[in-house]
């Protein structure tokens, strides 16, 4: 896999640095992007995710880029896949309301296997609810929020160097499944500062999407023959149709039963096939735990303050901390349930969303939800009295 | 007398019409006989569109068609170009990406009056702003025809439809005036009916730098046979006798009411202002 060092040779020196920083997670988002190779962003304002596009419209036009703020979010992710689609690496940035607006566009860049990334940097809803306060309510959305059957592939950073990692992360997944990306960062991660450090260029592995290498007259858009096939970028000379519809390999509309069913199936097995490769996850303090708690993002940090306390009292609780919201570790969750664990509780943000995830694979141990959505991450002491609480229910 | 027959994703065999020998090569005849109602005038549009990419002076493969839903929207899948069918109202954002990423790209968005205008209209008026060097040509058949006859933003007041079958109450968009006042350079209107005029528009389209809007009146059967306007040939006879060309027309005069007396055609608008993303 060629590395940032071989493949922007000429840029290298307009790059952040190897070495320790201290950023924000919104700022690192950004350089995490930019190192990951992305040129275009196209965005419309939105608290808390505007640092991003402040830092891109300076940076982008510094590295050869370009920047747009768009008349609204679909604009903006239909700008963002329409330049992936020329062939330069693009994103946008958003937070809960914004990201409602993108879901049909999540299924069009789904569709049309048109890689993109998206930052949802999630605040406190319904609606729009408390801009400059953190919520986690984005989890499901990220997955099913548009219509139909595909998959995304949807990182969860919990501090500003996830934040950097996981955007890099996000393009190379982008790029290789030809997905939509998202980084589900929240404000908390967003506006909190800390040390990120940059990895040397020779470090970091670039992913780029699959190129095609027959002649036009034997290209295929839609080639079933690939789980993902190879990416003809507009102007290249291979003039084909990119089908919004239901299309046949040709890229063609059809409504033909095999040819429907083959498309779908194909848009799914490309991420389910490669889920082990895909998810990430971390496993704290797990290996004696009989009580799981399941916490992701900024949350996690408090999670794992109590998780200190509660051992101090005896319990014996740790945490799985999913990296990647989707595609979803379930497995991790099955062996713990089969190892004889006897409660998941998840620790979210919101009134159980993961919960409903953690669920699907828990065979049958229970699980319980501590509610929490006032726009602020629960405090240690809240998640240890309410752990104590479910432990002793 | 044909160019090409064979037989097509369609099942059926198909004779292209010597009449397009010269552009045979942009057509998609696998993908035959289209999916348009006869008498409809985007066969009409899809020719002449073809006939203006290949005699632009711009390379085939530089040419990129967006479209968006609808009966227009099917323009661009028939083809042979690099086409993107995406989501209805969508195109044109879509194409100021293509346009911003590689503006070595000819990018022509094609639209029907409620793609572009209804769910696309925040986008076009905000591409016309900025300025974006991209074409936009819309499709003007005052209804939305696929999905069965519903008002749209240019249906006359007291037209019928299917959602206003006691007349329409609301007042049609005048398209050439609001490109203009959105700040568009180049703005023309011509009927499907007016094929040279249409030609020759769509090339200086191609050659405008910055945004060009091109109105295309065309006839509908789903219209026509609501309003007791006859079939869709009817609808062109009136835009026959009833057009006239002006290309000093003030722009304010150019809205077409239900009676269609006065149906204004031209070369409007072409004017000098700065492109969006260059100093």
């Amino acid at each position: 896999m060629p590395t940032v060092a071989e493949l922007y040779k000429k840029d290298l020196d307009k790059l952040i640095k190897p070495g320790i920083h201290f950023l924000d997670g919104n700022t690192a988002t950004a350089e995490g992007a930019i190192t990951a190779g992305c040129r275009f962003y196209a965005g419309y304002p939105i608290t808390p995710s505007n640092e991003i596009a402040e830092y891109m419209s300076y940076r982008l036009p510094q590295v050869g880029g370009k920047f747009i703020q768009m008349e609204d979010e679909i604009g903006s992710i239909m700008a963002v896949l329409g330049a992936s689609a020329a062939g330069v690496k693009s994103m946008t940035a958003t937070s809960g309301p914004g990201f409602s607006l993108m879901q049909e566009e999540i299924g069009l860049g789904s569709m049309m296997e048109i890689p993109a990334v998206i930052v949802d940097v999630m605040r406190a809803g319904p609606s729009t609810g408390i801009p400059t306060l953190i919520g986690q309510g984005d989890v499901l959305q990220a997955k099913y929020g548009s219509h139909g059957d595909y998959e995304v592939v949807a990182y969860l950073p919990a501090n500003p160097q996830e934040a950097f990692d996981f955007t890099i992360k996000a393009f190379n997944a982008a790029e290789k499944y030809r997905v939509v990306a998202i980084v589900l960062s929240d404000q908390l991660v967003g506006h909190m500062y800390g040390k990120v450090r940059v990895p040397e260029y020779d470090e970091i592995e670039i992913v780029e999407r699959p190129k095609p290498t027959v002649p036009p007259d034997q290209y295929l858009p839609y080639d079933s023959r690939y789980l993902v096939p190879p990416m003809a970028i507009a102007g290249a000379g291979y003039r084909v149709n990119n089908e919004s519809l239901t299309h046949t390999d040709k890229g063609y509309p059809t409504t033909d039963r095999d040819a429907s069913f083959k498309l779908v199936m194909r848009l799914v097995r490309k991420i389910r096939e490669n889920e082990r490769e895909i998810a990430e996850w971390e496993e704290y303090m797990l290996d004696d735990a009989e009580y799981v708690l399941v916490s992701y993002g900024s949350t996690s940090g408090s999670v794992r303050r109590a998780i200190k306390i509660l051992r101090a009292q005896g319990y014996r609780v740790g945490m799985l901390r999913p990296k990647t919201a989707w595609p979803f570790p379930g497995w991790v969750v099955e062996n713990l349930a089969s190892r004889g664990v006897q409660k998941f509780i998840t620790v979210e943000v919101n009134m159980g969303k993961m919960f409903h995830v953690v669920k699907e694979f828990s065979r049958g141990v229970p699980v319980e939800h501590i509610p929490y959505a006032p726009g602020y991450i629960p405090d240690p002491d809240y998640v240890v009295n309410n752990v104590v609480k479910v432990i002793g229910r | 007398m044909s160019v090409e027959a064979e037989v097509t994703t369609t099942g059926i065999k198909v004779e292209l019409p010597k009449s397009y020998e010269d552009i045979k090569d942009l057509i998609r005849i696998d993908r035959l006989p289209h999916i348009w109602c006869p008498g409809c005038g985007l066969g009409i549009l899809l020719k002449l569109l073809a006939r203006a990419i290949k005699n632009s002076g711009i390379p085939i493969e530089k040419h990129v068609i967006v479209t968006g839903i609808g009966c227009t929207g099917r323009i661009g899948g028939y083809l042979k170009l690099d086409a993107y069918h995406v989501t209805h109202g969508r195109a044109i954002p879509f194409a100021v990406g293509l346009k911003m990423a590689n503006p070595e790209l000819e990018v022509t968005v094609v639209g029907g009056d409620g793609d572009i205008l209804a769910i696309g209209g925040n986008h076009f008026i905000h591409a016309a702003r900025r300025n974006d060097d991209i074409n936009v040509i819309i499709v003007n058949n005052f209804i939305y025809g696929m999905t069965g006859g519903q008002y749209s933003p240019t249906t006359p007041k007291g037209a019928k439809t299917t959602t206003s079958p006691y007349g329409h109450y609301e007042n049609p968009f005048n398209i050439p005036l609001l490109a203009y006042a959105a700040g568009a350079s180049y703005v023309a209107r011509w009927s499907v009916l007016h094929q040279n005029e249409l030609y020759q528009s769509l090339l200086e389209m191609f050659k405008v730098k910055g945004f060009a809007v091109v109105e295309v009146l065309s006839p509908c059967i789903i219209y026509t046979d609501r309003n007791a306007m006859g079939d869709a040939v009817d609808l062109v006879k009136i835009l026959k006798e009833r057009s006239t060309i002006d290309h000093n027309a003030n722009l304010a005069d150019l809205d077409i009411d239900f009676s269609m007396k006065k149906i204004i055609l031209g070369n409007f608008v072409k004017r000098e202002r700065p492109v969006s993303y260059e100093k």
